[in-house]
């Protein structure tokens, strides 16, 4: 097996609700896979549960087949290459969109390394590219709280590329997008993945289909289907769980 | 350099440079009398004041950038307080009253027959002046290396910052401890071998103050200005979106509660040769508050702001307390309101929006966290 990313057997309930049941999911290298599902499907509980916020009560979270993800908080885990981008843009409202920019960089985390850090030329320039790539060089030295709701999301997607994460988790990135942002939003992804693995949570079935990418369906917390878009949106126990009830 | 001291900065130290000078030349070299003389007590005083700005600085640092609203930090400063107040009674040698060559007063009067082991080396100046930043930084990194890695923040973190400094004040008065209980430690003498009535050690003491003073604000504006002091703004913000970006964000609350609890502790150890006496009194919550009110009031997150306040809150204090000392109380209370809902941003933010609407007619609003 190869797989970069690799989920088995895993449950999690809060206080008798079974969030995650028995969850099984393989991701390989360079892989775009999109988690679709209705609310409460158990797709934010499974990005806390591979970004180390939230600890399974039983399974198998394994990074590269070796690394046991369920044992790291979530700076190890941003540390090892696994970025996240969460639903709610959550960007640092105070400092300005380019230090928002530069706490991203992928750099030495630790406390003294930053405290005696000097920004280089290759960094400056790296920041500016990434401002320009998300069209946000006008607003470089404003705070960030003055950004809308939709640059917020390209500030929150460069800063995750800042990163250079190996495996990006992106919670609804067209949240707040026009449908011309979306479908850029979209290509964007696209061309990450490749060199890098990136799974989309989304809710946006036009943006899904942009994508054009494996679909994984998750619903009570387990996998109902996985195949294309087509596929899955064919199946009628997938139709019941979207439109039934 | 420019961008270390800015214009805030700069004004605030050209200001304490010119006190620093000026104040000592109206003492020594004025004659009393002529308008332009500082009495000595005014320059203990004012020495006083310098000090409480000081350790304003050091809450600001956690509570202003990494947004730790720390409820204690009177505890840091008096353990400062004591660390230089151990010293100066260990100074005293046998002048005391009972006489004993190296036993203070309160521990012949206590039956002791030898001296208490944490009072070794207290004898040595340079011992004293190690211990008064010392044992503030490691007890704020032990107690900040439960709490931080335990994720208690907010208003948990506050209570049990609070609760150190009350136990640490229980603690003291007991004369068991060795620490000259509710009286605590006073009578002292002299510091190197200057009489502490002398005007010029006052003077001295005053100049050392401002030179601390200047020390912490250069200090705290070096940290914050450093990608590590945008770290503390970002977990101050949004602590756990710092987290998944890799940072570790207990070190980083441990690095500064510990440099903070530090500056509070040189606070206190300058402080006590000035006043003459540090007592449990020091490590009352009530005191801790008041060191957020002189924050608030000031300016939260700019340090400057956090020293105006103190000199303001203070100098408020002890005109009050003289004239009508049953309002004081009514006055503190009725300031923290008046602040935290009329001038969020201080005393600081109010003059820079003033002088900042002067120069552009039409200013931004920036909105600043709530805590």
């Amino acid at each position: 097996m190869t797989a970069q990313l690799y989920l088995d057997g895993v449950n999690r309930s809060f206080d008798g609700f079974k969030a995650i049941n028995n969850l099984s999911l393989a991701v390989e290298p360079g892989e775009l896979r999109a988690v679709i599902g209705p609310n409460g499907a158990g797709k934010t509980t499974m990005m806390d549960i591979i970004t180390g916020k939230t600890r399974p009560d039983s399974g198998e979270v394994l990074w590269n087949m070796t690394t046991d993800l369920t044992r790291l908080d979530e700076a190890d885990v941003a540390r090892l290459g696994i970025g996240r981008k969460f639903q709610k843009p959550t960007v640092f409202e105070t400092h300005t969109v380019e230090d928002n920019i530069r706490l991203a960089l992928k750099s030495p985390r630790g406390v003294f390394a930053t405290l005696f850090h000097r920004s280089s030329k290759a960094e400056e320039a790296r920041v500016a590219a990434l401002l320009d790539q998300v069209r946000l060089g006008a607003q470089a030295d404003a705070p960030a709280a003055d950004l809308s709701h939709g640059q917020k999301q390209w500030l929150e997607i460069a800063m995750l590329l800042a990163q250079e994460p190996e495996l990006l988790l992106v919670d609804e990135p067209a949240a707040g997008m026009t449908d011309a942002e979306t479908m850029e939003t979209a290509k964007l992804l696209r061309s990450i993945a490749g060199t890098r693995t990136v799974i989309v949570v989304e809710h946006d079935m036009e943006f899904v289909r942009a994508l054009d990418c494996r679909v994984t369906v998750l619903h009570q917390g387990s996998v109902l289907a996985e195949g294309s878009l087509e596929s899955v949106s064919a199946r009628p126990d997938v139709i019941e769980v979207y439109l039934g009830r | 350099m420019r961008r270390l001291i800015d214009l805030r900065l700069g004004i605030c130290l050209g200001v304490l440079f010119l006190v620093t000078v000026l104040v000592p030349v109206g003492n020594l070299m004025m004659q009393p009398g002529s308008g332009a003389h500082v009495p000595t007590h005014i320059v203990s005083l004012l020495g006083k004041y310098l000090c409480y700005a000081l350790l304003a600085v050091a809450l600001d640092l956690v509570w202003g950038y990494a947004g730790i609203l720390s409820l204690g930090h009177g505890a840091f400063f008096a353990l400062g307080g004591y660390a230089m107040g151990m010293h100066l009674t260990r100074e005293i040698g046998p002048r005391g009253v009972y006489g004993h060559p190296v036993l203070p007063d309160f521990m012949v009067f206590l039956n002791y027959t030898e001296l208490p082991w944490f009072w070794w080396g207290f004898d040595m100046f340079w011992f004293a002046l190690l211990m008064t930043m010392l044992v503030p930084g490691a007890l704020a990194f032990v107690f900040g290396w439960f709490a931080f890695r335990s994720r208690v923040t907010g208003v948990y973190l506050s209570i049990i910052t609070q609760a150190l400094t009350y136990a640490l004040m229980l603690a003291f008065f007991r004369n068991e401890m060795g620490m000259g209980g509710e009286t605590g430690l006073t009578d002292f003498r002299d510091v190197l071998g200057h009489s502490l009535s002398a005007r010029e050690t006052r003077v001295g003491l005053f100049v050392l103050t401002c030179l601390a003073l200047a020390f912490g604000l250069i200090v705290g504006r070096a940290i914050t200005l450093s990608k590590a002091g945008k770290v503390l703004v970002a977990v101050r913000d949004a602590e756990s979106r710092t987290r998944f970006l890799g940072y570790r964000v207990d070190s980083y609350k441990l690095f500064v509660f510990t440099v903070s609890a530090m500056l509070a502790g040189l606070a206190g150890a300058l402080y006590v040769p000035q006043v003459g006496i540090i007592n449990p009194g020091e490590f009352s919550p009530a005191n801790s508050i008041e060191i957020v009110v002189w924050v608030a009031l000031g300016g939260r997150g700019t340090l400057v702001g956090a020293a105006i306040g103190a000199i303001i809150v203070v100098a408020l204090k002890s005109w009050l307390t003289a004239n009508y000392p049953d309002v004081w109380l009514f006055v503190l209370g009725g300031l923290f309101i008046l602040v935290t809902i009329a001038m969020p941003r201080g005393v600081l933010g109010v003059v820079e929006g003033a002088l900042a609407r002067l120069r552009r007619p039409a200013p931004r609003p920036r909105e600043e966290p709530a805590e």
